[in-house]
Protein backbone atom coordinates (compact mmCIF):
# COMPACT_ATOMS: atom_id res chain seq x y z
CA UNK A 1 0.00 0.00 0.00
CA UNK A 2 0.91 3.64 -0.89
CA UNK A 3 0.30 6.47 0.23
CA UNK A 4 1.17 9.92 -1.59
CA UNK A 5 2.23 12.88 1.12
CA UNK A 6 0.68 15.75 0.34
CA UNK A 7 3.16 18.51 -0.51
CA UNK A 8 3.49 20.77 2.25
CA UNK A 9 1.64 24.14 2.18
CA UNK A 10 5.33 26.14 2.24
CA UNK A 11 6.00 25.06 -1.27
CA UNK A 12 6.95 27.37 -3.84
CA UNK A 13 6.85 26.54 -7.13
CA UNK A 14 9.49 27.58 -9.52
CA UNK A 15 8.70 28.62 -13.23
CA UNK A 16 10.72 26.00 -15.72
CA UNK A 17 14.45 27.53 -16.04
CA UNK A 18 14.70 28.94 -13.42
CA UNK A 19 17.12 28.65 -10.51
CA UNK A 20 18.35 25.60 -12.71
CA UNK A 21 22.15 24.53 -12.41
CA UNK A 22 23.13 25.40 -15.88
CA UNK A 23 23.18 29.04 -15.64
CA UNK A 24 26.41 28.43 -13.23
CA UNK A 25 29.94 29.60 -14.90
CA UNK A 26 32.93 27.05 -16.03
CA UNK A 27 35.99 27.77 -16.47
CA UNK A 28 39.64 26.13 -16.62
CA UNK A 29 42.31 25.88 -14.24
CA UNK A 30 45.52 25.16 -13.42
CA UNK A 31 46.03 23.68 -10.48
CA UNK A 32 49.53 23.90 -9.14
CA UNK A 33 50.41 21.33 -6.17
CA UNK A 34 53.28 20.90 -4.24
CA UNK A 35 53.73 16.73 -3.98
CA UNK A 36 55.86 15.05 -1.86
CA UNK A 37 56.39 11.48 -1.21
CA UNK A 38 59.07 10.13 0.36
CA UNK A 39 58.58 6.70 -0.64
CA UNK A 40 58.99 8.08 -4.43
CA UNK A 41 61.58 10.94 -3.80
CA UNK A 42 63.16 12.62 -0.88
CA UNK A 43 62.40 15.74 -2.85
CA UNK A 44 59.32 18.04 -3.17
CA UNK A 45 58.05 18.99 -6.57
CA UNK A 46 55.13 21.37 -8.12
CA UNK A 47 52.73 19.07 -10.37
CA UNK A 48 50.00 20.99 -13.06
CA UNK A 49 46.72 19.67 -13.14
CA UNK A 50 44.40 21.37 -15.81
CA UNK A 51 40.56 21.38 -14.48
CA UNK A 52 36.71 22.60 -15.55
CA UNK A 53 35.38 23.95 -12.71
CA UNK A 54 32.34 26.07 -12.07
CA UNK A 55 31.90 29.44 -10.49
CA UNK A 56 30.42 27.68 -7.29
CA UNK A 57 33.53 25.24 -6.34
CA UNK A 58 36.34 25.92 -3.77
CA UNK A 59 39.96 24.83 -3.86
CA UNK A 60 38.68 21.93 -1.93
CA UNK A 61 36.45 20.47 -4.91
CA UNK A 62 39.67 21.38 -7.27
CA UNK A 63 41.08 18.85 -5.12
CA UNK A 64 39.08 15.86 -4.85
CA UNK A 65 38.51 16.34 -8.57
CA UNK A 66 42.20 16.06 -8.83
CA UNK A 67 42.25 12.80 -6.01
CA UNK A 68 38.30 11.21 -7.94
CA UNK A 69 39.56 11.49 -11.68
CA UNK A 70 43.20 12.12 -12.40
CA UNK A 71 46.00 11.11 -9.50
CA UNK A 72 44.37 9.01 -6.98
CA UNK A 73 47.66 9.62 -4.61
CA UNK A 74 46.81 13.41 -4.40
CA UNK A 75 46.87 13.18 -0.10
CA UNK A 76 45.17 15.73 1.59
CA UNK A 77 43.04 16.21 5.19
CA UNK A 78 39.62 16.99 5.26
CA UNK A 79 36.55 16.06 7.25
CA UNK A 80 33.47 18.57 7.44
CA UNK A 81 34.14 20.45 4.46
CA UNK A 82 32.14 23.48 5.22
CA UNK A 83 34.95 25.25 7.57
CA UNK A 84 34.12 24.11 11.17
CA UNK A 85 36.93 21.29 11.61
CA UNK A 86 40.16 22.88 10.30
CA UNK A 87 41.29 20.17 9.19
CA UNK A 88 42.45 21.54 5.89
CA UNK A 89 44.41 24.23 6.32
CA UNK A 90 46.50 24.96 3.31
CA UNK A 91 49.31 27.57 1.49
CA UNK A 92 47.01 28.94 -1.09
CA UNK A 93 49.01 31.36 -3.83
CA UNK A 94 51.15 31.81 -1.03
CA UNK A 95 48.45 32.30 1.88
CA UNK A 96 47.74 29.95 4.40
CA UNK A 97 43.72 29.60 3.96
CA UNK A 98 40.73 26.85 4.59
CA UNK A 99 40.57 24.81 1.04
CA UNK A 100 37.08 24.61 1.74
CA UNK A 101 36.28 28.21 2.43
CA UNK A 102 38.27 29.59 -1.18
CA UNK A 103 35.89 29.94 -3.57
CA UNK A 104 37.91 29.94 -7.15
CA UNK A 105 35.95 32.63 -8.67
CA UNK A 106 38.11 34.82 -5.89
CA UNK A 107 41.28 33.96 -6.96
CA UNK A 108 42.97 34.72 -10.35
CA UNK A 109 42.29 31.89 -12.54
CA UNK A 110 44.57 32.91 -15.43
CA UNK A 111 47.57 31.88 -13.59
CA UNK A 112 48.47 28.80 -12.07
CA UNK A 113 46.65 28.26 -8.14
CA UNK A 114 49.31 27.04 -6.52
CA UNK A 115 48.65 24.89 -3.03
CA UNK A 116 51.06 23.42 -0.87
CA UNK A 117 51.35 22.34 2.78
CA UNK A 118 51.23 24.86 5.44
CA UNK A 119 54.82 26.09 6.54
CA UNK A 120 56.70 24.99 9.05
CA UNK A 121 55.55 21.64 10.42
CA UNK A 122 56.93 18.56 9.26
CA UNK A 123 55.44 17.45 5.66
CA UNK A 124 54.29 13.98 5.80
CA UNK A 125 52.82 13.50 2.42
CA UNK A 126 51.42 16.23 -0.26
CA UNK A 127 49.53 18.10 1.58
CA UNK A 128 49.86 16.53 4.71
CA UNK A 129 52.05 17.72 7.84
CA UNK A 130 52.97 16.36 11.01
CA UNK A 131 50.21 18.24 13.35
CA UNK A 132 51.88 17.24 16.81
CA UNK A 133 54.32 20.13 17.53
CA UNK A 134 51.11 22.37 17.06
CA UNK A 135 49.41 20.27 19.54
CA UNK A 136 52.50 20.21 21.85
CA UNK A 137 52.18 23.62 22.34
CA UNK A 138 48.26 23.98 22.61
CA UNK A 139 48.25 21.31 25.36
CA UNK A 140 51.19 23.34 27.20
CA UNK A 141 48.99 26.19 27.96
CA UNK A 142 46.38 24.12 29.41
CA UNK A 143 43.21 24.17 27.30
CA UNK A 144 40.39 23.53 29.99
CA UNK A 145 38.20 25.22 32.42
CA UNK A 146 40.49 24.64 36.08
CA UNK A 147 38.20 25.62 38.85
CA UNK A 148 38.99 25.03 42.58
CA UNK A 149 36.05 23.60 45.16
CA UNK A 150 33.11 21.59 44.97
CA UNK A 151 31.58 20.65 41.81
CA UNK A 152 28.33 23.32 41.63
CA UNK A 153 25.09 21.85 41.82
CA UNK A 154 24.22 24.35 38.71
CA UNK A 155 25.69 25.81 35.96
CA UNK A 156 28.23 28.39 36.74
CA UNK A 157 26.72 32.07 35.79
CA UNK A 158 28.11 34.46 34.33
CA UNK A 159 27.62 37.87 33.13
CA UNK A 160 27.06 38.44 29.29
CA UNK A 161 29.99 41.16 29.68
CA UNK A 162 32.18 38.91 31.29
CA UNK A 163 31.90 36.73 28.80
CA UNK A 164 31.85 39.18 25.78
CA UNK A 165 35.57 39.49 27.48
CA UNK A 166 37.53 36.55 25.67
CA UNK A 167 33.98 36.17 22.76
CA UNK A 168 36.84 36.35 19.86
CA UNK A 169 39.40 33.92 21.47
CA UNK A 170 36.41 30.88 21.35
CA UNK A 171 35.74 31.29 17.25
CA UNK A 172 39.39 29.02 16.78
CA UNK A 173 38.94 25.62 15.31
CA UNK A 174 42.35 24.67 15.97
CA UNK A 175 43.05 24.72 11.87
CA UNK A 176 46.96 25.89 12.62
CA UNK A 177 46.55 28.80 9.45
CA UNK A 178 47.91 31.42 11.88
CA UNK A 179 51.21 29.24 13.33
CA UNK A 180 51.94 27.98 10.35
CA UNK A 181 51.49 31.81 8.73
CA UNK A 182 54.06 32.83 11.69
CA UNK A 183 57.77 33.98 10.26
CA UNK A 184 58.86 33.09 14.04
CA UNK A 185 57.27 29.63 13.87
CA UNK A 186 59.34 29.26 11.05
CA UNK A 187 62.47 29.67 12.50
CA UNK A 188 63.03 26.73 14.45
CA UNK A 189 59.32 25.87 15.56
CA UNK A 190 60.36 26.42 19.28
CA UNK A 191 57.79 29.52 19.47
CA UNK A 192 54.52 28.75 21.31
CA UNK A 193 52.55 30.10 18.24
CA UNK A 194 49.83 32.04 18.11
CA UNK A 195 47.13 28.94 17.97
CA UNK A 196 48.20 27.98 21.62
CA UNK A 197 48.49 32.13 22.46
CA UNK A 198 44.78 32.64 21.47
CA UNK A 199 43.15 29.13 23.23
CA UNK A 200 44.96 30.41 26.40
CA UNK A 201 43.70 33.62 26.11
CA UNK A 202 40.32 32.08 25.74
CA UNK A 203 40.51 30.92 29.66
CA UNK A 204 42.86 33.59 30.87
CA UNK A 205 40.14 36.03 30.43
CA UNK A 206 37.49 33.83 31.25
CA UNK A 207 35.85 35.13 35.00
CA UNK A 208 35.03 30.99 35.80
CA UNK A 209 38.50 29.97 35.28
CA UNK A 210 41.34 30.35 37.77
CA UNK A 211 44.14 29.04 36.47
CA UNK A 212 45.19 32.01 34.20
CA UNK A 213 47.98 32.93 36.37
CA UNK A 214 49.79 29.66 35.81
CA UNK A 215 48.83 29.99 32.20
CA UNK A 216 50.54 33.37 32.09
CA UNK A 217 53.85 31.73 33.71
CA UNK A 218 53.82 29.75 30.63
CA UNK A 219 53.51 32.01 28.59
CA UNK A 220 56.58 34.29 30.19
CA UNK A 221 58.58 31.87 29.22
CA UNK A 222 61.68 32.74 26.68
CA UNK A 223 59.37 30.78 23.78
CA UNK A 224 56.29 32.82 24.56
CA UNK A 225 54.65 35.81 23.91
CA UNK A 226 57.26 37.85 24.20
CA UNK A 227 59.12 36.22 20.78
CA UNK A 228 55.88 37.42 18.78
CA UNK A 229 56.88 40.54 16.33
CA UNK A 230 53.38 41.88 15.57
CA UNK A 231 53.62 41.17 11.74
CA UNK A 232 49.68 40.15 11.86
CA UNK A 233 50.23 37.73 9.64
CA UNK A 234 48.19 35.36 12.18
CA UNK A 235 45.40 37.97 11.88
CA UNK A 236 45.36 37.98 7.87
CA UNK A 237 45.32 34.05 7.95
CA UNK A 238 42.57 33.23 10.51
CA UNK A 239 40.07 31.96 8.92
CA UNK A 240 37.04 32.45 11.89
CA UNK A 241 38.51 36.38 11.82
CA UNK A 242 39.97 36.29 14.91
CA UNK A 243 42.16 39.14 16.04
CA UNK A 244 45.08 37.00 16.86
CA UNK A 245 47.51 39.63 16.91
CA UNK A 246 45.33 41.43 19.62
CA UNK A 247 45.11 39.01 22.01
CA UNK A 248 48.45 38.07 21.88
CA UNK A 249 49.11 41.70 23.05
CA UNK A 250 46.51 41.51 25.59
CA UNK A 251 48.17 38.44 27.15
CA UNK A 252 51.08 40.66 27.04
CA UNK A 253 49.68 43.07 28.86
CA UNK A 254 47.98 40.93 31.30
CA UNK A 255 51.42 39.52 32.36
CA UNK A 256 52.86 42.38 32.73
CA UNK A 257 50.62 44.28 34.78
CA UNK A 258 50.68 40.79 36.79
CA UNK A 259 54.28 41.40 37.25
CA UNK A 260 54.43 45.01 38.11
CA UNK B 1 56.94 -15.54 12.90
CA UNK B 2 57.76 -12.81 11.29
CA UNK B 3 56.15 -9.81 13.18
CA UNK B 4 55.22 -6.28 11.56
CA UNK B 5 55.62 -3.61 14.31
CA UNK B 6 53.45 -0.71 13.56
CA UNK B 7 53.86 2.64 15.11
CA UNK B 8 51.03 4.18 16.48
CA UNK B 9 50.50 7.20 14.55
CA UNK B 10 50.87 10.51 16.49
CA UNK B 11 50.09 9.34 19.86
CA UNK B 12 52.94 11.66 21.47
CA UNK B 13 55.58 11.15 19.13
CA UNK B 14 57.25 14.22 18.17
CA UNK B 15 59.71 15.33 16.11
CA UNK B 16 62.81 16.20 18.63
CA UNK B 17 63.76 19.54 17.05
CA UNK B 18 60.25 21.23 18.18
CA UNK B 19 61.01 20.08 21.52
CA UNK B 20 60.75 22.95 23.69
CA UNK B 21 63.66 23.35 26.50
CA UNK B 22 61.61 23.54 29.43
CA UNK B 23 64.10 26.92 31.06
CA UNK B 24 63.93 28.70 34.27
CA UNK B 25 61.15 31.14 34.03
CA UNK B 26 62.46 34.01 34.50
CA UNK B 27 61.40 37.96 33.32
CA UNK B 28 64.30 38.75 31.28
CA UNK B 29 62.25 38.48 27.76
CA UNK B 30 59.24 40.09 29.39
CA UNK B 31 62.05 43.19 30.58
CA UNK B 32 63.53 43.46 27.52
CA UNK B 33 60.30 44.11 25.53
CA UNK B 34 59.36 46.62 28.13
CA UNK B 35 62.94 48.07 28.03
CA UNK B 36 62.45 48.32 23.51
CA UNK B 37 59.01 50.39 24.29
CA UNK B 38 60.19 53.12 27.04
CA UNK B 39 63.26 53.41 25.57
CA UNK B 40 62.01 54.01 22.64
CA UNK B 41 59.83 56.80 23.71
CA UNK B 42 62.35 58.39 25.62
CA UNK B 43 65.20 58.30 22.46
CA UNK B 44 62.13 60.13 21.09
CA UNK B 45 62.52 62.88 22.94
CA UNK B 46 66.51 62.47 23.30
CA UNK B 47 67.21 62.46 19.54
CA UNK B 48 64.76 65.11 18.54
CA UNK B 49 66.22 67.41 20.96
CA UNK B 50 69.90 66.49 19.57
CA UNK B 51 68.77 67.06 16.43
CA UNK B 52 67.28 70.81 17.23
CA UNK B 53 69.68 72.12 18.92
CA UNK B 54 72.88 70.78 16.51
CA UNK B 55 71.10 71.76 13.31
CA UNK B 56 68.29 73.74 13.43
CA UNK B 57 69.32 76.36 16.31
CA UNK B 58 71.57 79.12 15.48
CA UNK B 59 73.59 78.63 12.49
CA UNK B 60 72.86 75.28 12.19
CA UNK B 61 75.26 72.75 10.81
CA UNK B 62 77.76 75.45 9.94
CA UNK B 63 78.41 75.78 13.51
CA UNK B 64 79.26 72.29 14.44
CA UNK B 65 82.81 71.77 15.18
CA UNK B 66 85.46 71.08 17.62
CA UNK B 67 84.71 74.48 19.92
CA UNK B 68 80.88 73.79 19.73
CA UNK B 69 81.17 69.97 20.97
CA UNK B 70 83.88 71.74 23.59
CA UNK B 71 81.34 74.11 24.29
CA UNK B 72 78.29 71.66 25.00
CA UNK B 73 80.27 68.75 27.01
CA UNK B 74 81.03 71.76 29.60
CA UNK B 75 77.46 71.33 30.70
CA UNK B 76 76.59 68.71 32.81
CA UNK B 77 72.78 68.71 31.29
CA UNK B 78 74.19 67.93 27.69
CA UNK B 79 76.80 65.83 29.37
CA UNK B 80 73.99 63.20 30.62
CA UNK B 81 71.65 63.96 27.70
CA UNK B 82 74.67 62.71 25.46
CA UNK B 83 75.20 60.15 27.74
CA UNK B 84 71.63 59.03 27.95
CA UNK B 85 71.05 59.34 24.31
CA UNK B 86 74.65 56.85 24.14
CA UNK B 87 73.45 54.36 26.65
CA UNK B 88 69.80 53.95 25.60
CA UNK B 89 70.89 53.95 21.86
CA UNK B 90 73.37 51.13 21.83
CA UNK B 91 70.86 48.79 24.69
CA UNK B 92 68.02 49.42 22.52
CA UNK B 93 70.11 48.54 19.16
CA UNK B 94 71.65 45.88 20.91
CA UNK B 95 68.22 44.32 21.99
CA UNK B 96 67.07 44.83 18.65
CA UNK B 97 70.23 42.94 16.69
CA UNK B 98 69.34 40.34 19.85
CA UNK B 99 65.83 38.94 18.95
CA UNK B 100 66.74 39.20 14.82
CA UNK B 101 69.37 36.93 16.16
CA UNK B 102 67.67 34.55 17.86
CA UNK B 103 64.55 34.80 15.39
CA UNK B 104 66.91 34.25 11.80
CA UNK B 105 69.70 31.76 13.30
CA UNK B 106 68.40 28.32 13.05
CA UNK B 107 71.29 26.66 15.14
CA UNK B 108 71.97 27.26 18.51
CA UNK B 109 75.74 27.34 17.88
CA UNK B 110 75.38 30.38 15.46
CA UNK B 111 72.92 31.89 17.62
CA UNK B 112 75.96 31.91 20.76
CA UNK B 113 78.52 33.16 18.32
CA UNK B 114 76.50 36.03 16.23
CA UNK B 115 75.40 37.23 19.92
CA UNK B 116 78.66 37.11 21.41
CA UNK B 117 80.36 39.38 18.72
CA UNK B 118 77.54 41.44 19.14
CA UNK B 119 77.76 41.83 22.82
CA UNK B 120 81.72 42.46 22.43
CA UNK B 121 80.60 45.47 19.65
CA UNK B 122 78.00 46.91 22.45
CA UNK B 123 80.72 46.49 25.39
CA UNK B 124 83.30 48.75 23.73
CA UNK B 125 81.40 51.40 22.03
CA UNK B 126 79.53 51.89 25.25
CA UNK B 127 82.51 52.11 27.45
CA UNK B 128 84.67 54.18 24.98
CA UNK B 129 81.81 56.78 24.03
CA UNK B 130 81.35 56.64 28.64
CA UNK B 131 84.96 57.53 28.69
CA UNK B 132 85.09 60.27 25.46
CA UNK B 133 82.14 62.28 27.06
CA UNK B 134 83.78 62.08 31.16
CA UNK B 135 87.16 62.40 30.20
CA UNK B 136 86.77 65.51 27.26
CA UNK B 137 89.18 67.67 27.74
CA UNK B 138 88.67 70.84 25.27
CA UNK B 139 92.38 72.51 26.14
CA UNK B 140 94.03 70.30 23.24
CA UNK B 141 97.66 72.09 22.59
CA UNK B 142 97.28 75.61 20.98
CA UNK B 143 93.83 75.89 21.58
CA UNK B 144 91.73 79.56 21.76
CA UNK B 145 89.16 78.82 23.68
CA UNK B 146 88.20 80.85 26.43
CA UNK B 147 88.27 78.18 29.21
CA UNK B 148 91.80 77.01 28.35
CA UNK B 149 93.23 80.84 29.30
Amino acid sequence: MSTELPEPASVVKLAPGVGGGGEIPKFDITLRVRRYDPEVSEEASWEDFKLTMYGTDRILDALHKVKWEHDGSLSFRRSCAHGVCGSDAMRINGRNRLACKTLLKDLDTSKPITVEAIKGLPVEKDLIVDMEPFFQSYREVMPFLVAKGHEPSKERYQSVEDRERFDDTTKCILCAACTSSCPVFWTDGQYFGPAAIVNAHRFIFDSRDEAGDMRLEILNDKEGVWRCRTTFNCSEACPRGIQVTKAIAEVKQAILARSL
Amino acid sequence: MASTEFVAPRTGRIEPQYNRMRNRGGTFEMSAWLFMRLSGVILVVLIFGHLITNLLVGGGINDVDFGFVAGKWADPFWQFWDLAMLWLAMLHGTNGLRTIINDYAEKTRTRMWLKTVLYICTAVIIILGTLVIFTFDPCIPGSTLEVCN
